[in-house]
This record gives C-alpha cells, sequence and structure tokens, in this order.
C-alpha cells in the first residue's frame, strides 16, 4: 500500500460522494475520449439538478445524453450541443438551462480554474452575445471580455493508460478536454483501459502527473464513432 | 455559371502557400483539402487537437480515438502532433494558424460575420468559431451569394447574432469573390459567366465596383 497509490476497484467507490447540485467537468470531444463508464454510474446512481461542464453533450443514447432521461442535468456549459433529441425539448422548454461558451474559452476557463487563475481576458466573443455582461478592456488598443475560470466539485476524466500513482497518458485525439478537467476537479477520478506499476510509463512521455488524479479505475470502453467515414484502400 | 461546392473550394485552395498552417471549417471548407496544388504542403489544424489531419482512414484502419472536429474518422499526416483542446486553441487565439476558412449565414460590409445561430430555429452552439474568427488574421469566408429566395447574404448590416464583429475581409461566394475594407464590399473577382450586374442585383450591403472584373480562373 502507498499513499500515492490511486486505484479503487468499483465504479461505485470512483464516484461516492458525488451528491445532488454538483458541478462537474467532463473529458471528452463529441463521443471521443469520453468517460462513458464514470457517466453510467452517474446514471445508476441517479444524482440530480448536476452542472455539467462539457464540450458536448452526447447523444441520445450514449455519452452525457444517458443523464437527460431522468432530468439529472439542471445546467449544462457547452460549445455545441443539440445532437440529441431529449436535449433539444428540454432545452427549448426551459427544463434545461444551457450556456452556450465558445470551444477555446472553454477550454482556457478550465485550465485556468486547474492552474488557480481565477479569470482571464479573451478577445473571443467580442460584440456578440457572448459579451454581455462581462467586463470589457482594451490592451494595446484592442478590445477583449473577461472570462471566468471554472472548476468542479468533480472532474471525469477518460485516459488511455495510467500507473497506480494516477500518471495519465493519452491516446490520439482522445486527449481533448481530458488533461484539463483532470486539473480542475476538487475530487477528479479517472478511467483507464490499462494500469500498469509505477516505474513502468516513461516520465517524459506522462500527459498529466499524478498529482491530479484522486481515483483511478481500470474498465473496458465501447468507443462509439459518431461520424464514420472511410475511404476504399487505393482511394 | 454559378461556382458548384467543389469550384468554391478549388478557388479557396488557389490562396494556400507552401507551408501553411490552416483550419478547415465543416461543409465546404472541408472540400477544400482535395484541391491542395501538388506542389505545395499544407498542414491541417483540426482544432479538437490535431495538427497534420490525414485523408479518411479505410475500414480497416477506422480508429474511435481518432477524429476531426467534425467528429468524422481521420488518419494523420505524416509530422502529425497530438495536444490538448486548450493548447489547440492557444495555437488558434494566438495567431499561428495561417489560413481560417469557414461557412456563414450572414456577412456585412463591417466585417461581421453570423455563423452560428439562427434563433428559434438553429442554437446547437458556436464550437470553435468565435475563437477562429477572433484569432486569426486572415480568414476567407465561403457561403453561397444568396438564399434559394434569392434574399443576399452580404449585407450592410449582419441580421443574425454574431459570431464575430469587424474580423472577417475576404468572402468566396458561388458567385464572386470578395474583399471588405473601410465599411464596403470591393468586387475582386467573378464566378466565370457571371455578370457584374447579377452580383451587384445580390449584393445587399454596398458594393464598389472598379474597372474591368476579371472571370476566376480554373485550371
Amino acid at each position: 500500500m502507498s499513499g500515492f497509490d490511486k486505484v479503487v476497484h468499483s465504479y461505485e467507490e470512483a464516484m461516492s460522494g458525488l451528491t445532488d447540485n454538483m458541478t462537474i467537468i467532463a473529458g471528452g470531444f463529441g463521443l471521443c475520449g469520453i468517460p462513458e463508464n464514470l457517466i453510467s454510474e452517474i446514471q445508476r446512481k441517479g444524482t440530480r439538478g448536476l452542472t455539467l461542464v462539457s464540450n458536448n453533450c452526447g447523444v441520445d443514447d450514449f455519452g452525457l445524453g444517458l443523464l437527460l432521461p431522468n432530468r439529472q442535468i439542471k445546467k449544462i456549459i457547452a460549445s455545441y450541443v443539440g445532437e440529441n433529441a431529449e436535449f433539444e425539448r428540454q432545452m427549448m422548454s426551459g427544463e434545461l438551462n444551457v450556456e452556450l461558451t465558445p470551444q477555446g474559452t472553454l477550454a482556457e476557463k478550465i485550465r485556468a480554474g486547474g492552474a488557480g487563475i481565477p479569470a482571464f481576458y479573451t478577445a473571443t466573443g467580442v460584440g456578440t452575445l457572448v459579451a454581455e455582461g462581462k467586463d470589457e478592456r482594451q490592451f494595446k488598443g484592442r478590445d477583449y471580455i473577461l472570462e471566468e475560470s471554472i472548476t468542479g466539485d468533480f472532474a471525469i476524466v477518460k485516459a488511455w493508460k495510467a500507473d497506480r500513482y494516477g500518471n495519465l497518458v493519452f491516446r490520439k485525439t482522445a486527449r481533448n478536454f481530458n488533461p484539463l478537467a483532470a486539473t480542475a476537479g476538487k475530487i477528479t477520478v479517472v478511467e483507464v483501459e490499462e494500469i500498469v506499476e509505477p516505474g513502468q510509463l516513461d516520465p517524459d512521455e506522462i500527459h498529466t502527473p499524478g498529482i491530479y488524479v484522486n481515483r483511478l479505475i481500470q474498465s473496458s470502453f465501447e468507443k462509439r464513432i459518431e461520424q464514420r467515414t472511410t475511404r476504399l484502400s487505393g482511394e | 455559371m454559378a461556382l458548384s461546392r467543389d469550384q468554391i473550394a478549388q478557388r479557396v485552395a488557389q490562396e494556400l502557400q507552401d507551408g501553411y498552417y490552416v483550419n478547415l471549417g465543416i461543409g465546404i471548407p472541408t472540400l477544400v483539402a482535395n484541391f491542395v496544388p501538388k506542389d505545395i504542403e499544407v498542414m491541417l489544424q483540426s482544432e479538437n487537437g490535431l495538427l497534420g489531419m490525414g485523408v479518411f482512414p479505410t475500414e480497416d484502419a477506422v480508429d474511435a480515438d481518432l477524429i476531426n472536429a467534425g467528429k468524422q474518422t481521420v488518419t494523420m499526416a505524416t509530422g502529425a502532433s497530438i495536444f490538448d483542446s486548450a493548447e489547440s486553441f492557444a495555437m488558434i487565439r494566438g495567431g499561428h494558424v495561417d489560413l481560417t476558412v469557414l461557412g456563414a449565414f450572414e456577412v456585412d460590409v463591417n466585417g461581421n460575420i453570423a455563423s452560428y445561430m439562427i434563433p428559434g430555429k438553429l442554437i446547437k452552439g458556436m464550437g470553435g468559431a468565435m475563437d477562429l474568427v477572433a484569432g486569426a488574421d486572415n480568414i476567407i469566408v465561403t457561403m453561397t451569394h444568396a438564399s434559394k429566395h434569392g434574399e443576399s447574404k452580404l449585407l450592410s448590416n449582419c441580421t443574425l447574432p454574431l459570431t464575430g464583429k469587424g474580423c472577417i475581409k475576404k468572402v468566396l461566394t458561388d458567385l464572386a469573390f470578395i474583399e471588405i475594407k473601410a465599411g464596403k464590399f470591393h468586387l475582386l473577382e467573378r464566378a466565370p459567366g457571371v455578370s457584374v450586374g447579377e452580383i451587384i442585383k445580390l449584393t445587399q450591403g454596398e458594393l464598389v465596383v472598379e474597372g474591368d472584373i476579371p472571370e476566376m480562373q480554373f485550371s
């Protein structure tokens, strides 16, 4: 046993302490690199009134879309949504509060939150609906708006490999928002395809150091594809 | 004749230069990748975290962990790199991308662009478009010049919620290549067989036409 050993052995344990009305930051882009089993555990648990921070909200029967039918999400902060019918219905009826946030601003809000920076200025969104109610200031003759950072009660993350100490390696574009989310949760829970012993990952190859990770669980993944596009060989 | 989607992409591709890092939006902009001149190299940036996007995979090479910003399965080109979303938008916001090509519903004479929301109808979100238009200096907007009902999309003032303010300088439509400067549209080129008169008729915002307007050239 080591105080640095982050491995837990059940999904119940992985998400223990999650209660109604908490804020969860989730990694993933579309359905790529989403913490699919942790989301299913939240669905099983039935926690409600959640604020979700995630680039997208899954599809009707997969990913964060699973939390919609039982109205578990109160508010979502996302850059692109509406790949599912139930989401659109709840948004239009006002049951679901949607805060549309530019993708780069969302990424930076989470990065800043994890890095202890409360707010930052960006040119993104100046002169648009996004700027409404926000402080504006000029630097070197250009207009910027003040955006506040985000932290979560929980962060849920999908990585490829980890060692028991929670050092993480991501795979291809499944990285996306995951390393950012990992830094910004009071409790960061990571699910991975493979867990190795400390020392077996090359320190130079680690994308997210274990200091950010509280709980780690190994599982298998469906990895559903949203837009399967192919070419014929030789094309 | 109005340009086809492929011809619009082909004309945009003529603006590419060897060594350019390029971000292509969803729709017609994506097609630009098919017309990169053989004698130059460009690297495509996909804002979910891939620089050096390759062609679509063959069926046996499909990888759920490798997609583009349109959520399509893709491959990586030689020399590609992978990074997280904050790094991706550091590249975009920091002005490191040489050319951004994206679609729009409307643009206006002040370089404003509306491309992400039709209140009451389409509210899916801006994705990375607001960051892209705010961060890039060199942007080409591709769009049809007018709606199917003949309503101009090149306006004196955008009517839809803006994606960005005062950030667009070049627009390529199915009828014309247009520059925006000093609060006016300027006609640079016209689609083969399309008259200046037709373009004027379908441009609601003030359009400056100076001298003979050449036809676009396609090799």
